[in-house]
Order: structure tokens, then sequence, then C-alpha cells
């Protein structure tokens, strides 16, 4: 392993060679803006903000995508620098509806974040504004192309993480857009809702649709949870606000998942409200079902098995079980199947 | 009485687009019919140069141009020039110093200062004959390179003639070549750049229709020093007469064993392939170029990896232009020291141009490095159309800058272009008069890299569009004085944080017009006047009541109403209806009609 050592605002920094300019900063807890970046994705070096000045390099260099050499001199905010970076900001903005008192995604934008940091206010280079239409055709994701910035996390996501590549950019110049092909609405393409795009979207571009209007991200307090759809053991954050949960996001420190989810963990959460949810086991008795103590339900059930095994034999008795288990209750499932009732009429839902 | 001979006649886009290919019908009927078809061959060649004057033909034998031939010229032609041994003197062209007719090719000015290497076959051979190549000492370069030379041996001949790349930045061709034979991989890749995208470029379209085994036999030495076995040449679709006449060149070349496996016996394998733009000029860029060639969006990735180690579908990969490996064979065949000899010191060989705009001798031009503008412009272009003043020339596409009167003795090299903030360029040189506005230019420029921006970055993609709007209002007067400086910051900040070469130099033709022409964009701003009368919005007509006639000649012409008057008393342009089109100045007889 070699080290080298560099200067980044006049601190001398040791880091491994291969490290970016970026994560070198970052490391040391010198701040860099960034839009494009994701550490789980491929760089692409695309919104320029994390300029940096580094002597001997011509223009100013993205730090994302540049690496650490021995004896680097780096400054990463002197006036050329944070200059720069205002431009770029104000030229977001310029080209960005500035409705941030009623966006979804208001207290959690990098846009805005950034935008107050530098004072940029998308007055300075004001005119023509794309006017596209607004994807709402699905129940999870709504997507305003006009909040887009190109950064192109959605597509990597896409791409990347779910290997699906729904998206990509599409036109040139001032009308680039990102969207499936043929510019369809997300519903009609082939994609699948996983909402990896909206977990990496840094702006009001993409947003979790159901969560709209549920609270600001201030008022939410984030729960890491496990999901509880199948075994796979994903975690997330269930997104709290005032005792009730509004919605699920990724939690970038889900050890076994990451920020990737399924369409069900991601956007099916609003279950836990749900009206047809059984909330206590049911008997039926003379035709209806009527609510029961989980004791009279558990003794009903192991009367009638054990009826049926000494009537009938253990191979009339099978079981299913099922996927929103663990695999540890899965486990135990086949196991009472085999060891207490004595068959190997066992299956799952998910080998269907 | 005629003996062996050929008349050239130029087929190259522009001489075929007026027409040559119908003279070359008319001269092969005309021929038969005089019964010399024997004798006397005709040969559709690529472009001669003297694009101003054509079709143009040339009498090989006695080194004569004719000019601006139609098909009712041939039979005068055939019975004067080749059966009497006579010009056709009306066909010659005028001299325009002496006003007198020029019979032979050589004293015609437009030619007398070039030097032509790249284009010696240019314009002469029939560009469809692999036998009119190898007679005028073709692939004997390659020849050379495989028997008696060792790659390293072309790599250095290549580094000390002081080759560099001639598509605009100017790299040591030698040293780009040694990065990619130095890098690790058994399968590498050569390129050749054909995707000429500048507005009024056309030199690499050029040399591909009038000699495109030039470039093959460039890039089959390349490969062979570099250690590639698979090329690939990218040319834009706009120029399927380039695209065939590579497809039939690589067809005679493979049959004739120079490529394919084991190359003249020497063990060294090459195919090539030619890939067609989809149109997006950023595909000159070469890693949008290789995402392209790829089948993925023409799209510019951030470097390093460069291509020489990581380029087309991972492996190493060399790119050059089309006049870059067109130098090669001839670098191989006369040696470093000879083309060392041209250029300056830093700048070796020969730039070819395209020389267009307000220029009388619109054409293709091959200079020695280091000749000044004035002399490209003046001596060669033959100065300024319609005797008007010279006001600038824009070098180097969209890339590049406008530079003024004072800076025409600027040597054309790549140090003293940058240094006086334009470029080389890939070749394309836009003459502009007195009548052209700066501004509108500015903005004419930036319409074109706002349209072809690629979208990935954030200055390019935003910030182009923002500057053509600022030019836009300038020229519409509505600018603001302070609409200078956000120009100019603007266009630092883009240059500075853009990702590849179209954002990096996108803003210099607004930095290069501020620098030299500041003072039209103050006219247009404080003054809502354009100084070059060329932007619509600014201008105005009204009628000099004392030279006014009366003829009602404007009136009848306007497209509008806005003229009135009764006949033979001065007429009145009402302003708030005039659409300033400029009817009424071309039309009244008496210069009556005031523009300001």
């Amino acid at each position: 392993m070699e080290w080298f050592t560099l200067t980044i605002d006049g601190r001398q920094v040791s880091v491994l060679k291969g490290t970016t300019v970026l994560e070198a900063c970052r490391m040391n807890d010198i701040p860099i803006p960034t839009l494009c970046h994701d550490p789980e994705l491929t760089p692409a070096g695309a919104c320029r903000l994390c300029v940096v000045q580094i002597e001997g390099m011509r223009n100013l260099p993205p730090s994302c995508v540049t690496q650490v050499a021995q004896g680097m001199v780096v400054e990463t905010q002197n006036p050329k620098v944070r200059s720069a970076r205002k431009t770029i900001l104000e030229l977001l903005l310029a080209n960005h509806p500035l409705d941030c008192m009623t966006c979804q995604k208001m207290g959690n934008c990098s846009l805005a974040e950034y935008a107050y940091e530098y004072g940029a206010t998308g007055e300075l280079y004001k005119g023509e504004q794309r006017d596209l239409p607004v994807d709402d055709g699905n129940p999870f994701i709504l997507r305003d192309q006009n909040k887009c910035i190109s950064c192109g996390k959605c597509i990597k996501a896409c791409t990347e993480i779910q290997g699906k590549s729904i998206l990509d950019f599409s036109f040139r110049g001032f009308d680039t857009q990102v969207g499936p092909a043929f510019n369809l609405p997300y519903h009609e393409s082939a994609c699948d809702f996983c909402g990896s795009c909206v977990s990496v979207c840094p702006v009001g571009a993409l947003v979790e649709k159901k969560m709209i209007g549920k609270g600001r991200a201030w008022e939410v307090t984030k729960v890491q949870t496990t999901c509880p759809f199948c075994g796979v053991g994903c975690n997330f954050d269930l997104n709290v606000n005032d005792g009730k949960v509004i919605g699920v996001t990724s939690n970038p420190n889900a050890p076994v998942n990451g920020k990737a989810l399924c369409v069900k963990g991601r956007f099916g959460m609003d279950m836990i409200y749900s009206p047809n949810r059984l909330t206590t086991p049911l008997i039926r008795k003379d035709g209806v079902l009527v609510p029961a103590s989980w004791d009279e339900a558990l003794d009903l059930v192991a009367t009638k098995l054990g009826e049926i095994k000494k009537d009938y034999g253990p191979n009339s008795i099978a079981a299913l079980s099922c996927a929103h288990c663990t695999n540890e209750e899965n486990y135990l499932m086949q196991k009472f199947m085999r060891a207490v009732i004595g068959t190997n009429n066992i299956d799952h839902c998910a080998r269907t | 009485m005629a003996e062996n001979q050929r008349i050239l006649v130029c087929a190259g886009t522009g001489c075929a687009s007026s027409g040559a290919n119908k003279l070359i019908s008319a001269l092969e009927a005309e021929i038969k019919l005089q019964g010399l078809e024997e004798t006397v061959s005709i040969v559709g060649t690529g472009c001669q140069g003297f694009c101003e004057k054509g079709p143009t033909i040339v009498i090989e034998k006695h080194q004569v141009l004719y000019t601006s031939v139609t098909v009712d010229d041939i039979a005068e032609i055939v019975a004067s020039d080749i059966i009497k041994d006579e010009r056709v003197e009306r066909l010659l062209l005028i001299d325009q110093v002496t006003q007198k007719p020029v019979a032979k090719l050589s004293e015609i000015r437009f030619f007398a200062k070039q030097k032509r290497i790249v284009l010696q076959n240019c314009g002469i051979i029939d560009p469809q004959k692999i036998e009119e190549y190898t007679d005028r000492k073709g692939y004997l370069a390659l020849q050379k390179a495989l028997k008696e030379m060792s790659p390293d041996e072309v790599l250095e001949e290549v580094k000390k003639s002081g080759l560099r790349g001639r598509g605009g930045a100017g790299f040591p061709t030698g040293l780009k070549w040694g990065f990619c034979r130095g890098a690790a991989g058994d399968k590498k890749y050569v390129i050749c750049n054909a995707d000429e995208g500048d507005p009024g470029a056309f030199m690499d379209r050029s040399v591909l229709e009038g000699d495109p085994h030039s470039v093959i036999e460039g890039m089959l030495i390349g490969a062979y020093a570099i250690g590639a076995d698979e090329g690939y040449v990218y040319c834009r679709a706009e120029y399927p007469m380039a695209i065939k006449h590579l497809e039939i060149a690589i067809g005679q070349a493979e049959e004739a064993g120079y490529l394919g496996k084991n190359i003249l016996g020497s063990g060294f394998n090459f195919n090539l392939n030619v890939f067609a733009g989809a149109g997006a000029f950023v595909c000159g860029e070469e890693t949008a170029l290789m995402a392209s060639i790829e089948g993925k969006r023409g799209m510019p990735r951030v470097r390093p990896p460069f291509p020489a180690v990581k380029g087309l579908w991972g492996k190493p990969t060399n790119i050059n232009n089309v006049e870059t490996w067109s130098n090669i064979p001839h670098i191989l065949r006369n040696g470093s020291e000879w083309y060392a000899q041209m250029g300056t010191e830093k700048s070796k060989g020969t730039k070819i141009f395209a020389l267009t705009g307000k220029v009388n001798n619109t054409g293709l031009v091959e200079v020695p490095m280091g000749t000044t503008l004035r002399e490209i412009i003046f001596d060669i272009g033959g100065g300024v159309q319609n005797g008007k003043a010279f006001k600038a020339v824009q070098i180097g596409g969209p890339s590049g800058g406008c530079m003024p009167e004072e800076m025409l003795d600027t040597s054309v090299d790549y140090d003293s272009l940058a240094k006086a903030g334009a470029m080389v360029g890939s070749g394309g040189l836009v003459i502009m008069d007195e009548t052209t506005c700066m501004v509108d230019i500015a903005r004419f420029f930036l319409s074109f890299t706002t349209k072809e921006s690629c979208g990935k970055c954030t200055p390019c993609r935003e910030g182009t569009k923002r500057m053509y709007e600022i030019l836009d209002r300038i020229t519409k007067g509505e600018g603001k004085i302070e609409d200078i400086d956000t120009l100019e910051n603007l266009a630092h900040a883009i240059k500075e944080t853009s990702l590849c070469g179209l954002g990096q130099t996108a803003p210099n033709p607004i930095l290069a017009t501020i620098k030299y022409f500041r003072h039209e964009f103050e006219a247009h701003i404080i003054d809502h006047k354009c100084p070059a009368h060329a932007c619509s919005a600014l201008l105005s007509y009204s009628i000099d009541a004392e030279k006014c006639k009366g003829c009602g000649l404007c009136a009848k012409n306007c497209p509008t109403t806005c003229i009135t008057g009764e006949k033979k008393k001065p007429y009145v342009i009402k302003e708030d209806d005039c659409i300033k089109c400029g009817t009424c100045i071309d039309k009244c007889k008496f210069d009556a009609v005031i523009r300001a």
C-alpha cells in the first residue's frame, strides 16, 4: 500500500494511492459540495460542483474524479473556486422552478442547501425554462422533469444497482431529459418501481408520491427497521411524523441492502394502516369469522391437526409457508411438519 | 493531334454539386465522338481546391486550369485544347492584379504560395482507383515500414518529424503513439477521427474523398508502430462520398494485400472498418467518439483513463484525425528530416485550411506552418469579396477566435495562435468583411455550440444557452451594459469547469470578439446601433426626401404597407410597421433609402 501526502487548504493529509481528491477531503472533514457524486455509483464528473484548484493543473478539475498524487497542493475554498461553484449553481437555478415552498424535497434538497451556502438566487442568468409534463401516471413516484438537474444518478442507480437500465438521457444540450426509452411515462415502461432512482435524486425531480403533503423533512423522525415483507432482511428508515408512518426512505448504512429496496419494501408500508389488515386471529363460527385470542386459535389448530393426523395419517396434511417469514421461521415450519406432523408435505410461496 | 493524356475533372463535393458529373459524361461523349477514347482519358478527381471557380477542369499535359466550366464549353475545350493544342482563353482564370488570363496552373496566385504535401494527390488522381495511388508512390511507405523498419523505428521517425495532431489541439503525434504502444494489452485499436463538424470546414472531407488510400496507409503504419490489429474510421454520415470512396479503397487495399492478414508477408495483420456517425458534433471528441462506436450515447467521459490506456471497448486505442494520418506516409517515405524542414520550430509540416466566407477564392489551401494569416487570406485567398474592407477572420471553428486586421501578421502555428487567443483548430478559416456584425457572429457560434452540447456537464449544458440568450438580447438592442461583464465571467467559468473540449472552448468566440470588438458590443447596448448594419432589429429605414424621385418602386415592392406617398413626391416610411426586410433599399434606383 502506497500512501500519498498532499496539502489541502494548507493542511497536510495522507491518503492511500488511488483515493480521489474528494474522498481525501471528506475523510478529513473538508466539505466539498457534490450533486452527481454517490459513493455507490461509478463517477460521472458531470455536475462540476466539486471543482477545486490544484497547483499545476489547467482549469478547475472536479475533485470527484481526480486522483490524489504525491505532493499535490489543493485549494477547495479560494475565491476562484467558490465563484465557479456559484456560477454553476446559478446556472442550475436559472432552469429550475423555485417553488421550494410547496416542494416535497424542501429541507432535504442538495440544490437548495448549496444555493443557500453560496448565495445563489437563480436571478443572474434568467431566461428560457423547461416546461415539461409531470409524470404522474403511477401510484409511487412523482417525476417532475422540470426540477431535474441532469446529474444522472437515477440512471446509474437503475443500471448499476438495480440492473434494469430503464433510464437514460435523451435529447441534447439544454433540451437534455432523463427518462425511459421513447420518453414513456414510468408506468408504461418496464420499470419495477424499486425506487432506487428516488433514493439518489438530490432534488425534487423524483419524490415518493405518497409522502407528499404528509410532513416536511425536519418534522420527520427516521426510524431504522427491518423490512417485514420477506426474509432478506433489508433495512430502511420508516419516516414517522406525529406518531404515524408516512413512508419509507433508504438508509445508506443498511448492512444487507444499502440504498436498494424493492417496490414492496419502499412503497408498500401503507399496509400498516390498511383497514383490511388482520390484527387478531379469526375463527369461523357458524359461517362467520369471529375474532379470537391467540390461545383459542392455536388450541383449535392443534386439536384439528391432531385429529386429521390420527384419522387420515400424516401425509393428509400439507403446509405452505410464506415469504413474509424469516429464514429461521421457515426452518421451524419445515421442522414442525417433518418432526411433529411427520410428513414431507412442506412448500414455500417463493418457490412457485 | 492528341496524344495520350488525361483530363482531370474536379468531382469533389463542391464541384459535384455545381454539375461536375454532367461535365464528365459530356466529356466522355465528346471524346468518343471525336474518336479520341484511345488516347484521352477522363478522370473524376477529388477536390482540386479552387472551389470558388468550380466546376474546374485541369488539362494535365499543359497544366491548364479551366474554371466555371459548363456542359456547353465541353465541345470547345476538346476541339481547341485537346485537338488543336490551343487554350480556351475565355475559360482561363483572370488574374486579379494583372487582369489577364493565366494559362499555367503554377502561375495562379491561389496555388503559387501553397505547399501541397497531404493534398498532393487530391485533384490529380482518381480516388476510386488504387493503381493511381500506387503509381504515385502509394503504399511504398508501408512497404518501407514493414520490410525495413521495426515498430520502434517507425515510432522514432514520427517523433523526430515533429508532427502534431491536426485535429486542433496539436498534441505531438509520436508521443501519443508511444503512450498507446507502451500500454499493456494484447488487443489495441487505431481510430481515424473523420467527424469533421466545424462550420465552414471541409479539409478532412476533401482528403477522404480525393485521396482515401493516404489515410489508410497512414493508419496501417500507425497500427504497425503501435501494435494494433484493428482500426475504425469514424466518418460523419453527412459525408456520403467520403464514406463511399473509403469503402471502395478499403476493398481494393484488401484485395491488393495491404489490409488483412499477413500484410506483404510481414506477419502484420490489420483490419479496417468504417463507422458512420449519427450527426452529433460532440462525437469529434475522442471519448464521445468511442462511446458512439460502442453503440452508446455520444457523450464524453472523464479522462483519465486516457484512450491510450483504456479506449474503445476498454482496450488501448490511438485516435488521430484524417489529416494527421494522411501526413504519415509522406514522413516515412521522405524521412523525418525532410518533414521537419517545413514549418516553424515547434509546428512542423503543412496545414490544410478551408477558406470560406467573404473571401474571393473560397477553397482548399495547404500551406507550410508559419505562413501568416495575411498571406493566406490576401495572397492565396485573393482578399475580400466585392472590394469590401476586411474585418476579421474566424479561425478554429466554434472553438476558436475572431482575429482582427491588426492580428493578420500572426504566424499560423499552434503556439502563436494560442498566444493570440485563437487556435489552429481543425482548419476552418471564415473571412468576415465590414458588413459582418461581430456580436451576431458570436451569437451564431453560440447557437451552434448550444445545439451541439451533449448536455452532460452543467456549465456547457446550461451556460452555453445563457451566453446565447445574452448575445441574442444584445443583437436585438435589449442588452444592458453589465451584460458584457456577465458574459465574460460566465465564459471564464464555463472554460474552467466544463468536462470536455466542447465546453472548454465554446466561450472562445465570445471572449475573442469582446477582446477585439468591444466597441461593437457597446454600440449595440448603449447606442442601440449595429455598426455593420447586420442586426435587423437595430436598423431603421428612412427616405431621403431630396434624393427621392417619387417613382413609387419602394412602395410597390414593400411586403407590408409601411411606405406611402404620391407619385413624383418624396415617399415616407412609417417605421412602426416596417419589418426591416431591406427590399426598399434594394429596389431604389436613386439611393434614396437610408439604412441607419
